[in-house]
């Protein structure tokens, strides 16, 4: 019987007390972003904050937790913009968004920095192994948002990426689900050869950790070469998102099949409108309809993207939704 | 010397030169700190700082931008926008169908309040009459009325009203059209419709010019349409935007020291071309000089009767003094220019790329 699992991708909002005093506390420019030292007021700022957003997702009622990755003022570059090795140069667009983010440039050595793994160590003791899902932007995506001015080759710079993640998850406390997010391999798609890599390198990534792993690609559906390499991958599920493109994702899966554990991307990350958790199921029926395979073994009902986009309290409203969804799912199934 | 009638009916009648280069803003202007204040008190529920005294506040920021504007000389002036907060909020709260529901991250700890259209988009109360009929009442100089361009107002919401963004922004641009008929209503004759949400994303622009069409609709041929675009690549833009339906296009391009000037030159560029000339986010003052040789960058685009001479985007974020300086010295240098025009002393082919190893 089909497992319903809702979660998030993470990159949640800050709640808009912390917006207020983190502006205060750290200002507006480029340099006062998150550098990983962050002093002792910011500090507890951000704790607060995170013990405020692991509130909200358990009195939803989410099956999986993220740490909500707050101090991520970078988004999915953030992994590099607190390491040793890079620099954080001018402000430029993050994808199509209006948002921006530090253009991180590697200028040596990528050596891991057991920043997120403390942010993991802090939310465990809060949340339990069990239910503790994190979050770390795929190797191909973080290639993509950054600037190689050290290794030289596409190739080895990939590959480096993957080797500093899989590092940085070697650290990180025991947990439950590993969502990787590769909205780059969507936006900017990796050509011939390249596409290999790609997954060769969410492999590493993937292998570095006994938890279950979700790939977790955005804003439209993979090119065909792309979805074949990735199901290469060692992972548990790919993640589809079902708000931007219906159609290419329902062929990819029809044509290529897909992992025994899926994630669905079907609340919008980027808008207000929050759905019926009803109509949230109905979805989620009538996409396994259209496969009519066998059942899935566990389904992620999410929403596409990052949820930072979002006011404060719609992003509170989509996760109740849900929750309420997956709760629905599970009723139905059974 | 050709002449162009649309723009030359802002000429000032005591203009000193046969040249007209003529100058002015994109629109936002640096607040004076009191108006901060002032504003702080009228939210400030313990205060008795009431609806009247706000309202006097705004006027007198109004008036004192104003002058400031004619003080440096600009042939054509704005208010700096000193009645707005943010060029999105500002109009979602006077469009009836828009809801805010709190602040969104921008980049860093920059936000905004990004309005949800939650209903069908209609036209209530005017936007911008009010503000246009006293700034043209505090100045004998011509006023420009700058508006959000529907593409922009649609793209930086959340629409949960409308099948797709294309059919938000349509909707949106018959409003922009009512409200610019009231505006000619009340006299006035320079419209800029601000699209910033174009050069990022800069396929859409048969939207953005289907949408100019529908503003444009019944708005006679004298009044001057502008439309202005910042920080994007332009070249994915043009020659397209040349089919738009306005009079003049008001590009940053100092801000990137003109690396994208040869964009512009094949085809030939047909319209008028407002040219940034300073750079809206360094806080330093750029010498008259300086000024001068960004002028004649221009006039590798478009012959002078085609010119004309404003700053980057919104100053705002400037301090006051140096948006006051960088609005003098621009002024300053485009009567320079118009004195070498009339004298003959300047001599630039028009159309030619720039060399390669410039």
């Amino acid at each position: 019987m089909t497992e319903y699992v809702s979660t998030t991708p993470g990159l949640y909002p800050l709640p808009d007390w912390a917006k207020d005093d983190l502006s205060d506390l750290k200002g507006h420019q480029k340099h006062d972003l998150v550098s990983g030292d962050e002093g002792e007021e910011i500090t507890a700022a951000y704790e607060e904050a995170r013990e405020e957003v692991i509130g909200v997702q358990q009195d939803a009622g989410l099956d999986r937790i993220v740490e909500g990755q707050l101090r991520w003022d970078d988004m999915l570059a953030h992994p590099l913009a607190v390491a040793d090795a890079v620099e954080t140069r001018g402000i430029v667009r993050y994808y199509d968004n209006n948002n921006f983010y530090r253009e991180p440039v590697v200028t040596d050595d990528l050596e891991p920095t057991g920043d997120i793994a403390s942010e993991l160590e802090a939310t465990v003791e809060r949340v339990g192994s069990d239910d503790l899902q994190a979050v770390l932007p795929g190797p191909y995506s973080l290639y993509d948002l950054a600037t190689d001015e050290y290794y030289g080759d596409d190739g080895d710079f990939l590959a480096a990426i993957a080797a500093f993640l899989e590092a940085e998850v070697d650290a990180f406390p025991a947990h439950e689900t590993l969502f990787l997010l590769e909205p780059s391999l969507v936006e900017n798609p990796p050509a011939d050869g390249e596409d290999a890599r790609a997954s060769e390198a969410i492999d590493r990534v993937a292998n570095a950790t006994d938890a279950d792993v979700v790939v977790q690609p955005y804003w439209g559906a993979l090119e065909e070469k792309v979805y074949a390499h990735l199901l290469d991958a060692d992972i548990d599920a790919v993640g589809f998102d079902f708000v931007a493109n219906q159609d290419d994702n329902l062929y990819n899966i029809q044509e290529y099949g897909t992992t025994d554990d899926v994630a669905l991307g079907l609340a919008d990350g980027q808008n207000t409108l929050v759905e019926d958790p009803e109509a949230i199921r109905d979805r989620t029926e009538w996409v396994e309809g259209q496969l009519g395979v066998t059942e899935f073994e566990t389904v992620y009902l999410t929403t596409n993207t990052e949820t930072f986009y979002l006011p404060y309290g719609k992003y509170v409203a989509k996760l109740e939704v849900l929750a309420e969804a997956a709760d629905l799912a599970e009723v139905k199934a059974a | 010397m050709s002449t162009n009638e649309n723009k030359d009916q802002f000429r000032q009648p005591d203009h000193e030169h046969d040249h007209f280069l003529l100058t002015t803003v994109v629109g936002s202007y640096p607040k004076p700190k009191w108006l901060n204040r002032a504003k702080d008190l009228y939210e400030d529920e313990d205060s008795d700082f009431d609806e009247d005294n706000w309202q006097e506040a705004k006027d007198d920021a109004a008036r004192l931008i104003t002058d400031e504007h004619e003080r440096a000389g600009l042939d054509v002036v704005v208010d700096g926008e000193m009645r707005r907060n943010e060029m999105v909020e500002f109009f979602a709260h006077r469009i009836e169908g828009y809801e805010f529901n709190g602040p969104v991250k921008v980049w860093g700890h920059n936000y905004f309040d990004k309005p949800s259209v939650v209903s069908e988009v209609e036209y209530d109360e005017s936007w911008l009459v009010d503000e246009y009929e006293f700034t043209a009442d505090a100045s004998d100089r011509p006023v420009k009325v700058p508006i959000t361009g529907p593409y922009t107002l649609a793209n930086w919401s959340f629409n949960e009203a409308y099948e797709d963004d294309d059919e938000l922004t349509l909707e949106l641009a018959d409003l922009v059209n009512e409200e610019i008929e009231k505006l000619v209503d009340a006299g006035a004759r320079y419209i800029q419709i601000d699209e910033p949400a174009l050069a990022t994303t800069p396929d859409d622009h048969a939207i953005v010019g289907e949408a100019l069409e529908h503003i444009v609709a019944d708005i006679p041929d004298d009044v001057r349409i502008g439309l202005h675009v910042c920080y994007g690549d332009y070249s994915r833009i043009y020659p397209e935007i040349l089919e738009f339906p306005v009079d003049e296009f008001d590009l940053e391009l100092a801000n990137g020291d003109y690396d994208q000037l040869d964009v512009f030159k094949d085809p030939a560029f047909s319209k008028d071309l407002a040219l940034g000339v300073c750079d809206a986010h360094v806080a330093e003052v750029e010498s008259v000089e300086r000024i001068e040789e960004n002028i004649k960058k221009g006039l590798e685009v478009v012959p002078p009767e085609q010119l004309v001479i404003s700053p980057d985007c919104g100053v705002k974020l400037l301090p006051r003094d140096v948006a006051y300086g960088k609005m003098a010295n621009m002024v300053q240098a485009a009567r320079n220019v118009e004195a070498d025009l009339d004298a003959g002393e300047i001599d630039i082919e028009r159309g030619a790329p720039t060399p390669a190893d410039d």
